[in-house]
């Protein structure tokens, strides 16, 4: 089973400074990435993800804890010595060399006979699709291409992990969709463990084969887009992974009473508690609206609608005072038939409400 | 590409605007070297200045002597040796200044912005002071009497004080210390502007320490390299208090040679052949070293 891992941190914790000033931005974790996988970091700025790509390039050396490659410990070994290779967010490309020459670079410095140089960078500029920027300096390219130049500049080499520290945050967002798409294309046809660090929850969601949320330096949750999406592990996973409501109630086995409410059945989450106060996460597009104040679902009043196009978000009070966005399909007539003031009943099936694991 | 008039007339304006500088320089700068390339084949007055004569025996003389007895041509390789000892000299200070100069303002450049000041600040502080000041305090360092031999004798290293003063050790010493800021300052500007992520980037890529300096740290700081050496050599090249005061007599260089020419020599027009040699010997290593020091293609990256 372990010869299926490329990468292992164990209890990998990075502290910064001594005594009262130390900060800690990495608090002992632990993680196995698959070969051949693409693995996201998702965070938001400060949660530890660029710290641990940092342990695993080797710029930085954990305080406690291990980086294995291939079951092989390199905790202590210079980024020189790792068959590792990242690219950049700034893609730190050479301003004197020419896209073949920074292309080529790790290959020199490993000393590879001149030819399987020129064979290698020749490869790589097809891969990706800069043939005819051979001669070009990076100063002379578009921010994609220079972009594609320092992911060809980290593939020339074979690395055995290739790494992505928020790689497509300088792009505007049409290149950011395509370079997405070409990232995928990338790993896919190389084979390479890819490992990205991003702080965008949908580039995370729509690349990654698993995805790893941290938040102040822990890993909260890790799983494959749909494990993260439908069953966030806790309150921070559910707000920062799309957006989720709240509702607090108490719990008794299945039987779930809302305090806004009724009293409904719920599945049982992962590591979630069975009895006393919760918290259950649902997300707005699972809610539906009814005009009806009758029958078995929440009572509630609408405060406002906003229209998004495709989308109508519909903000809602309940009897408790906990308020709720919905997202409801937009109608061919754009207007929902909801107004401040409307008294309805929302309704979702049983699955939709995830009661998550901590305390209320 | 001007058809515009208003255009036109901007590119007039910045002409007139420009007109002071380009006047300063006709009548500062190209009207000197002008007389100077004139007066070397002009005879020389008896006490001194020049007679109207057209004359190649300056130019002559600047490679050939005549013995005043018996008339017979030899060469003229105590020129020759001036000329060597003056580029032998200045290559060494440029070298050397950048040897130094080089982790200086390497040094400098990643210290915090407070410190930085600081430092750049320590860095001018020489400047201040006379040259001739500055020549004579290191003249008072290193004379067989100086603090440098008192102190080797005092701990015993040396039972005889070093002669130190009056060689060409004395005057490369001398001009290193006087230059070495020259070089620091253009390197500073040039390294404060690099990229530390390159090195990231180029040690994530198996490049070594030593790779690192020479495929990625010189070749990016490569144009303040070339202007800090430029302005080293040229005047190193053609010093003149430096060499008198720390060189003595004997080991003179091609400043104080044209000096003595225009002096006690009495013979402006050889001064001024051997003058134009300077320039001559600079223009050339000039285009030969920006022509090298180019030839990567190094189109700077803002």
């Amino acid at each position: 089973m372990s010869h299926d891992i490329a990468v292992e941190a164990r209890d990998a914790r990075k502290v910064y400074g001594q005594g009262i000033g130390a900060v800690t931005a990495l608090g002992g974790v632990s993680l196995q990435i698959r070969k051949g996988e693409f693995f996201t970091l998702l965070g938001p700025s400060g949660c530890g993800k660029t710290t641990l790509l940092k342990l695993i390039a080797g710029f930085e050396s954990p305080t406690t804890g291990h980086i294995l490659l291939d079951g092989s410990d390199i905790t202590f070994d210079p980024p020189n010595e790792r068959p590792v290779n990242t690219v950049f967010q700034s893609y730190a490309l050479f301003p004197h060399l020419s896209v073949a020459d920074n292309i080529g670079f790790g290959l020199k410095m490993q000393g590879r006979p001149k030819a399987e140089v020129a064979a290698t960078v020749t490869r790589m500029l097809a891969l990706v699709r800069l043939d005819k920027m051979a001669d070009r300096k990076p100063g002379q390219l578009s921010g994609g291409q220079q972009q594609r130049v320092a992911l060809a500049r980290a593939l020339a080499p074979s690395p055995k992990v290739l790494l992505l520290d928020e790689p497509l945050s300088a792009l505007d967002l049409q290149l950011r969709k395509e370079m997405q798409i070409e990232l995928k294309r990338l790993q896919v046809e190389t084979g390479i463990t890819f490992i990205f660090v991003t702080h965008d929850q949908e580039e995370a969601l729509t690349m990654s084969d698993r995805i790893g949320v941290m938040q102040s330096g822990h890993l909260l949750q890790v799983g494959d887009p749909r494990t993260i999406y439908t069953r966030p592990a806790n309150r921070f996973v559910a707000s920062f992974i799309g957006e989720s409501n709240f509702l607090t109630g108490t719990l008794d086995g299945t039987a779930l009473t809302l305090d806004a409410g009724p009293r409904m059945s719920v599945e049982a989450g992962q590591g979630a508690p069975t009895q006393g106060r919760v918290t259950a996460a649902i997300r707005p597009e699972q809610i539906r609206i009814t005009s009806a104040t009758l029958g078995d679902g929440i009572p509630a009043k609408v405060t406002q609608t906003v229209y998004f196009g495709t989308d109508t978000h519909c903000r809602v009070v309940l009897k408790d005072g906990t308020e709720i966005t919905v997202r409801l399909q937009s109608p061919a007539s754009g207007d929902v038939g909801l107004h401040p003031g409307s008294e309805v009943t929302l309704k979702f099936e049983p699955g939709a409400l995830i009661v998550l694991p901590e305390a209320a | 590409m001007t058809a515009d008039p208003k255009a036109r007339a901007e590119v007039r304006r910045g002409w007139l605007l420009s007109a002071p500088a380009l006047v300063l320089l006709a009548v500062g700068a190209t009207g000197p070297l002008l007389i100077m390339l004139v007066y070397s084949f002009l005879e020389p007055g008896q006490y001194g200045n020049v007679e109207w004569v057209l004359s190649f025996k300056a130019w002559f003389n600047v490679i050939m002597n005549r013995d005043i007895f018996d008339g017979t041509l030899t060469f003229a390789d105590a020129h020759l040796s001036i000329f060597w000892r003056s580029a032998k000299l200045a290559l060494l200070t440029t070298f050397f200044a950048f040897i130094t100069g080089f982790p200086t303002a390497w040094f400098i450049a990643t210290r915090s912005p407070g410190m930085r000041t600081a430092l750049l600040f320590l860095i001018t502080i020489p400047f201040w002071t006379n040259l001739l000041i500055r020549t004579f305090a290191i003249n008072q360092i290193i004379r067989n009497e100086g603090f440098l031999n008192t102190f080797l004798l005092w701990t015993g290293i040396i039972k005889e004080p070093i002669v130190m003063l009056y060689t060409d050790f004395a005057v490369f010493i001398g001009m290193t210390y006087v230059y070495l800021p020259l070089m620091v300052l253009p390197l500073f500007a040039t390294i404060d502007r690099f990229d530390m992520r390159l090195l990231q980037a180029g040690y994530d890529l198996y490049a070594s320490r030593w790779q690192l300096l020479r495929y990625v740290i010189v070749p990016v700081v490569k144009p303040g390299i070339i202007s800090g050496s430029i302005l080293v050599f040229i005047p190193a090249l053609g010093a003149y208090v430096t060499p008198r005061i720390l060189g003595g007599g004997r080991n003179m260089m091609i400043g104080n040679f044209i000096e003595l020419q225009f002096g006690q020599g009495r013979n402006w027009p050889l001064g001024a052949a051997l003058s134009v040699v300077l320039l001559v010997i600079v223009s050339v290593a000039l285009i030969v070293y920006t022509r090298f020091a180019t030839s990567g293609g190094n189109k700077h990256h803002g």
